[in-house]
This record gives structure tokens, C-alpha cells and sequence, in this order.
């Protein structure tokens, strides 16, 4: 069966992404993956507080995306009968989203765009425009 | 009041009745016998026969393991499940904002002024060697640390000295020593983990304002700016108010680069001198010219400067390295051995040769800090006041690494009291005040005493475990051979 992965992080343009992903899937009886990413690099500098609670850290956020973003928009969009399945997963999100394309033999990769300001996408980089970069499947970027 | 009793300010109240404490405390770590008629410090013996003992016992593990720990570092090491927790950079990098401070600058001066520019070979020397102190206790902090009921993880030397030596039996010697260390590093995170630190950003901050002219010399400035500091470390530590710690812990690696750069600007600007400084520093590490002592003088000021700095054997970077992710508790061992590294074979040492190519250390009369300021405004005439910011920063996160390190501690002690916590944290903060206020030689003297006591209980317990660190690391280095562990190949390209 075909997939397309779509990644999403709580926000409208996210849940506007795996709409659209959904009725693309929809039509081509294909299956949809819904990626959550907790973004994350370990070549920060944190705090010892930080660093000794970080396990609990990291199932806290897990936990919260499931049951915030991930589980919700699942029961929603298998309600209206796409195929669907989710995982929630730390990294750099283009990356991390590039790496399950790959792994699920994805034929399409769909993401939102946030509209933030063009410092901001200078200082920051955006993840649509990464994995526009880096990814080896055609990226639509959702308005 | 008697206007002579008036006549003596806040400031010198404070140094007074802290002078004598300070007195009573060195007279018993500082015991020293003469060696060549120079007063030896027993326990400078002490951490120099670790550095040597573990170097030879693990095989130069401290060369050897050199590459290995920097592609730990660089994750390669690192397994998919891995990822979002704590990695071996995020573990070196605390442990490293915790020790890059002004034991790197003020320190460094200090050993200087005190062993010429001899004290940097051996500086460097005892860095080297005390790269493979760090190995081992690291790699026991995370062997023996507890995982507690709320998920969090808790290590260091109470840890592996009290359930390490348990497993061999020693119930009663470990946890003796276990208290005894922890007692020593409350008292050691009040001296130079923070009375130090604050008097030293005070001496700078005074000194660039205009010195006692200024409007920091007043007599009660110090107390003022103690003050100041003290309320900034308690919005942290006490407040909870994890944003200041976050801005400082992302400036604090920025301002050791920056600190770095200006270094080698510094010695740009003196390349011709370079090599005559070299020679300066190798006669004087082994002929030195009116240094008391002679080369057993300047080589206990170097090993002692660099002990301070590092912190190799004293017990405080384990509590720091515990929290990484990693199922081979000794290859934060191999991270481990970095930190001595970056701190004083790196940063030391430029610090030293900076000093030591300006000729600023043959002004007389300029000690601590300022004499490293006076060696950068040579060349870099606005340095002093940038200095004074980075001085500021580097107190800050040192005082707050130290707080965290005397709050195990105290947890330890009293069962994860959370009324100790409090009553410790209030008694660290009159201590950033009483730093400030005290003048440099009553300050030294303390929090050197305090921070080489931790070493005695340390290393007792890390001499009696080091079979242990052995064993993980034949396995460990056989696993690597036979291709068990090997790097993980990454599917992103």
C-alpha cells in the first residue's frame, strides 16, 4: 500500500496539513503516517536540574503529544475512514520526518507552514524549507 | 558606639571574623611536611599520586582514549532510542559551565605570582595526568547512580562510595565516607565554588569602575554587590526561575570561546614572544629564579592551581556526569577525561601564556584577576571591561553548578529533606555575600581547604573501586574490538 507521511506539532497549519495529507490518501486508498516531533538536539547546553529530570522529560512530552495532537487528529481522521497510523519521536524534526519517509518506503511527504517572519526563518531555519532540502520524496507544504 | 568601633566598616568585620576560621580550617588540610625545606601539602601528594597512579593503571588512558571520547561527544555512539535524552555532549558541556571559571583566570594568576612562570608547566602537566582521574570516578559516578521514585537520576561520589563499597562488603567504611564527603562538599561549595566566585567578579567589576575611586570603593561595596549577586543566585536556586540559569548556561560556552579568541588575539599581537615565553616557562619550571621553594615550590603551586581548576579527584564532576543516557557506564569515563583537557590544558594555558608574554605578572602589587585584566589591556585596552562581564558570568554559573553539587549533598545527608534544602541554599547565599566582602588571601586559603578535603573521602573510595572501572573497561574495549559496539550509521544522508 502507498504512504505518505505527514508531520504535525499542534498547531492549525499542522492539523490543516494532515487534512489535506488525508484526502490525498483517501483518494489514492493509500495509508497515512502521522509524525509528531519533539524537537530536540544533543548539543545543547542544559542545566544539571535539567539533565537529571530529562528521562521524566522525555516521556512527559511524549505523553503530552499523544494525548494533545497525535491521538485526537488519529481518531479523527480514522472517523472519517483514512488509514492511519501515528508515531511521536525526539530529533530534528526535517530530519527525523526524512528518516521515516525512508524507513515506510513513503511516496510523499506533507507538512504545514507556520508563516513566521523572515528573520525568524533566517535565524532559526524552517522545517518546510529543510526538508524541501533534504528530502528524497516530493514535500507539499500546506498553507 | 565608640566612633573607633564606627570607624571600622562592614567589610573589614566580615574579613576579620572570617580570617580566623579560614586560619583554623587550613592548618588542618594544608598539613604539610618539608620537603627540600618547602612546606609540602600532603594532600597536593595526594591528588598527584591519583593523576600518576590511574595513568599508569589504565594504561595512559588519558592519551589513548583521547579520539574515542571525541566521537562519543560527537554521538557517534549515540542508538536511535537514545535520542531526546541526556547525550554525552549535554553531560560534558554541564560538567564543563560547572569548571571553566575563574579558576581559569583568577587562578592562574594566582599560581603565577605565587611559582613564576614555572607553575604552568606543571600546571599543564598535572592537567594532563588528571585527565585519567576524571576517567575513573565518572565512570563510577554513572555506575553507581540512583535512580529515584520520581524517575529522576541522582550519582556521584555518596553514591558509589556508599552502594559501590557495600558490594565489597564495606557498608560501614562507605558510608562513612560517603558523609564525610558530603560534609566537606557543602563546605566546598560555599568556599571556592562560590565565596571565591564572588569575590573575585567583585575585584574585577571594582577594579574597571575605578578602582577604590570609583563608586564600587566604598568600604560597604562589597557587601552591597554581594547583595546584588546573592539575590541572582536565589532567584535561581531558590525561586526556581529556570530562565536566568538557561541564559547563563547558553553565554557561559560563548564567553569561554570569546574568552579563547581574546587569548589568542593576545598572542597574535606578541608572536615574536611566543617562543621566548616557552623558554621562560621551562627554565622556570625546572630552575626557577627566587622562588621560595626552589622547583618543588613551583611545582606544588602548579599542581595545586591546576587541582582547583580542574577539579580532578575532588568528586564534584561525577554528580555532574551522572545524568547522561548511556548503558556503559564508562564511556562517560572516556567523556569525562575531555573536561581537565578543556579547562586547563586549553584554557589554562592560554591563560598562562597570556600572562606570561605581556610580562604582567612582574608588576608588583596586582594579584587574582586583575593582574590576567592587566596582561589583556596590554593589547586589548577595552579587554578589562569585557573581562568584567565574562568574570560576572563565569562566577555565576559556577556559583550555581556548585549550589546544585552542595544540594545533592545536603539531599544525601538529610534524606532528601526539603527543609535542609532551604536552610543549605539560605546559608550558600550569605556565603556569596561574605565573598564579596573578604578580601582575596582569607578567601583562597578557605575554599582551597575545603575543596582538597573533599579529595581525602573521594579517592579512598575511588582506589578501592577502581577494580571495578577496570573491569568495564576490558569489557568495554573488547566489545569495541570484536565489533559488539560500533558506531551507529545514521539513515539520514
Amino acid at each position: 500500500m502507498e504512504v505518505a507521511v505527514v508531520g504535525v506539532d499542534g498547531s492549525e497549519a499542522g492539523s490543516r496539513a494532515a487534512e489535506f495529507a488525508a484526502r490525498h490518501v483517501r483518494d489514492a486508498s493509500a495509508q497515512l503516517v502521522v509524525v509528531y516531533v519533539v524537537p530536540w538536539s544533543p548539543y545543547t547546553v542544559q542545566t544539571p536540574e535539567e539533565n537529571e529530570r530529562r528521562r521524566v522529560t522525555k516521556k512527559q512530552e511524549i505523553a503530552t503529544a499523544w494525548e494533545n495532537v497525535v491521538q485526537p487528529l488519529l481518531d479523527r481522521l480514522q472517523a472519517e475512514g483514512t488509514v492511519t497510523e501515528g508515531i511521536v519521536k525526539h530529533g530534528h524534526p526535517a530530519e527525523v520526518l526524512c528518516d521515516i519517509a525512508r524507513e515506510r518506503g513513503a511516496s510523499h511527504l506533507v507538512v504545514g507552514r507556520r508563516g513566521q517572519s523572515r528573520v525568524r526563518a533566517l535565524l532559526f531555519g524552517s522545517t518546510p524549507v529543510n526538508l524541501i532540502q533534504m528530502a528524497d520524496v516530493p514535500v507539499t507544504v500546506v498553507p | 558606639m565608640s566612633s573607633a568601633l564606627l570607624a571600622v566598616s562592614i567589610d573589614e568585620t566580615i574579613n576579620d571574623s572570617f580570617e580566623r576560621v579560614s586560619t583554623f580550617v587550613q592548618d588542618i588540610i594544608f598539613f604539610s611536611v618539608p620537603i627540600a625545606g618547602f612546606p609540602f601539602p600532603l594532600v597536593v601528594g595526594w591528588l598527584a599520586f591519583a593523576a600518576v597512579f590511574f595513568t599508569v593503571y589504565f594504561r595512559a588512558i588519558n592519551v589513548r582514549g583521547f579520539t574515542h571520547a571525541i566521537a562519543l561527544v560527537k554521538g557517534d555512539y549515540t542508538g536511535p532510542d537514545e535520542v531526546g535524552e541526556v547525550s554525552h555532549f549535554q553531560a560534558l558541556a554541564t560538567a564543563v559551565s560547572g569548571t571553566v571559571g575563574l579558576g581559569n583566570i583568577a587562578g592562574v594568576a594566582v599560581a603565577i605570582t605565587v611559582g613564576g612562570p614555572g607553575a604552568t608547566f606543571w600546571m599543564i602537566l598535572a592537567g594532563v595526568l588528571s585527565m585519567s582521574t576524571k576517567f575513573t570516578e565518572c565512570t563510577l559516578g554513572v555506575k553507581y547512580r540512583r535512580e529515584n521514585a520520581d524517575g529522576s537520576v541522582s550519582g556521584g561520589p555518596m553514591y558509589y562510595l556508599s552502594r559501590g563499597l557495600a558490594e565489597q562488603g564495606k557498608v560501614r567504611l562507605g558510608k562513612f565516607l560517603a558523609v564525610a564527603f558530603a560534609i566537606f562538599c557543602i563546605f566546598g561549595s560555599l568556599g571556592g565554588g562560590n565565596a571565591f566566585q564572588s569575590n573575585q567578579a567583585f575585584s574585577q567589576l571594582r577594579s574597571v569602575t575605578g578602582g577604590d575611586d570609583g563608586f564600587l570603593g566604598g568600604g560597604s561595596a562589597g557587601v552591597v554587590f554581594g547583595i546584588v549577586m546573592a539575590f541572582f543566585v536565589g532567584v535561581v536556586i531558590i525561586g526556581g526561575i529556570k530562565r536566568i540559569a538557561k541564559v547563563t548556561d547558553k553565554l557561559v560556552p560563548f564567553m569561554a570561546v570569546f574568552y579563547v579568541t581574546s587569548c589568542l588575539i593576545v598572542l597574535g599581537g606578541n608572536l615574536g614572544a611566543i617562543p621566548e615565553a616557552f623558554v621562560l616557562i621551562f627554565e622556570g619550571a625546572f630552575s626557577p629564579d627566587g622562588i621560595t621553594g626552589g622547583v618543588v615550590g613551583v611545582l606544588i603551586t602548579g599542581f595545586q592551581r591546576a587541582a582547583f581548576s580542574n577539579e580532578a579527584g575532588l568528586g564534584s564532576a561525577p554528580i555532574a556526569h551522572s545524568a547522561v543516557q548511556t548503558n556503559r557506564p564508562v564511556t562517560e569515563g572516556y567523556v569525562a577525561l575531555l573536561e581537565p583537557f578543556i579547562d586547563t590544558v586549553v584554557i589554562c594555558t592560554m591563560t598562562a601564556l597570556t600572562i606570561v608574554i605581556t610580562g604582567a605578572y612582574t608588576q608588583v602589587g596586582t594579584e587574582g584577576v586583575q593582574l590576567t585584566s592587566d596582561a589583556f589591556a596590554t593589547v586589548l585596552p577595552w579587554f578589562p571591561n569585557v573581562l568584567a562581564v565574562a568574570v560576572v558570568m563565569f562566577a555565576f554559573s559556577t556559583m550555581l553548578a556548585w549550589s546544585y553539587y552542595g544540594a545533592k549533598a545536603t539531599a544525601y545527608l538529610f534524606n532528601e529533606s526539603k527543609t535542609a534544602d532551604l536552610v543549605y541554599k539560605g546559608i550558600f547565599l550569605t556565603f556569596v555575600v561574605i565573598g564579596a566582602a573578604s578580601s582575596l588571601d582569607v578567601i583562597i586559603g578557605f575554599s582551597d581547604a575545603m575543596i582538597f578535603a573533599m579529595s581525602i573521602p573521594n579517592l579512598i573510595g575511588v582506589y578501592l573501586l577502581v577494580r571495578v572501572v577496570k573491569r568495564e573497561l576490558t569489557e568495554y574495549e573488547s566489545g569495541l574490538r570484536s565489533g559488539e559496539i560500533a558506531k551507529v550509521k545514521t539513515t539520514a544522508s
